[in-house]
């Protein structure tokens, strides 16, 4: 009975802040909206005992993508309301795809009501021995058959990183950074020069 | 009873909602991101349905992949957009034909 219960909330609260997301007049409010779009999504993960990409969505998402979303949002001086102009213009074609692909949604189900088609059946090598946790038996798997894969998305996030960092890196004129190929090349004898003046005539007052 | 169809139609309404988002904030590339991630959203809830549902963990790790992907996505995104604003002032995409492509 609690499943029930759990489930239909999460799931009403993750599609109506979805909706709120994309309709919000305010960019901020929709990346708020977002965040419990996320955060119920999670639940419903969790319900049905996927608990550590739950708690990876928490984290990644809530914690790094909407945070960043939400500074970008507040950063940029944007005139909103222009923005949203077109609106109503819209409305129709997005409505129109969208009913598009529920129809095609609905299609599928419809035949899979006539029979399922047989995808063959699973190996069993990822199968979830009994007795082991969640996140023991993803870290048995991702740490060993899926360990390049692993490897290769640690590389996505390395370019995606140095990416955004070279995207938004600029030469101000007015800070002054440090030039070490200049440090290293000056020497002792030509950083002092010693003039020997003499006695009165080093200096004028 | 909760089944798997449960949750194949919650993240199918979650899809058309981001695909609906796209279409209708056209201007608004931030909204568009976010709907993007929504898409992205509903692509790992079917991941984690399924693999709940054939006791089979591939689905999972495969949604913490796409968890990756989508991190990534949005940081480069998000640099362009920064710096699109930066260079025009705006982030009206119907203006960004600058490529004429």
């Amino acid at each position: 009975m609690i499943h029930v219960f759990a489930f239909y909330l999460f799931a009403v609260l993750t599609i109506a802040s979805g909706a709120v997301t994309i309709l919000a007049r305010n960019p901020v409010h929709s990346v708020l909206w977002l965040i419990l779009a996320f955060f119920n999504a999670a639940g419903l993960m969790v319900l049905v005992g996927a608990e550590f990409i739950a708690m990876l969505l928490v984290i990644v998402y809530v914690g790094a993508v909407a945070v960043l979303f939400l500074f970008v949002v507040m950063m940029l001086d944007i005139d909103f309301a222009e923005l949203r102009a077109g609106f109503v213009k819209n409305f129709p074609l997005g409505m129109l795809v969208a009913v598009v692909l529920l129809a095609e949604i609905v299609l599928g189900v419809g035949a899979y009501k006539a029979g399922a088609m047989h995808l063959g059946t699973p190996d069993g090598a990822a199968i979830t021995a009994p007795g082991t946790t969640n996140i023991a038996a993803i870290g048995q798997l991702l740490y060993g058959r899926y360990l390049f894969l692993f490897e290769a998305s640690g590389l996505v996030l390395l370019v995606a990183m140095i990416g955004a960092i070279v995207l938004t890196h600029r030469q101000r004129s007015d800070s002054r950074g440090q030039n070490i190929s200049r440090q290293n090349a000056r020497r002792p004898d030509e950083a002092t020069v010693n003039m020997k003046p003499e006695v009165g005539k080093g200096m004028t007052l | 009873m909760i089944g798997i169809e449960h949750y194949v139609v919650v993240s199918s309404i979650l899809f058309v909602l981001g695909v609906l988002g796209i279409f209708l904030n056209r201007k608004n590339i931030i909204v568009i991101l976010m709907a993007i991630e929504l898409i992205l959203l509903a692509v790992n809830l079917n991941l984690v349905a399924f693999s709940a549902f054939l006791h089979d963990l591939t689905g999972q790790i495969f949604a913490m992949f796409v968890l990756t992907v989508a991190a990534g996505e949005a940081a480069v995104g998000l640099a362009i957009l920064v710096i699109y604003f930066r260079s025009r002032g705006t982030i009206a995409v119907d203006d960004a034909n600058r490529m004429k492509g």
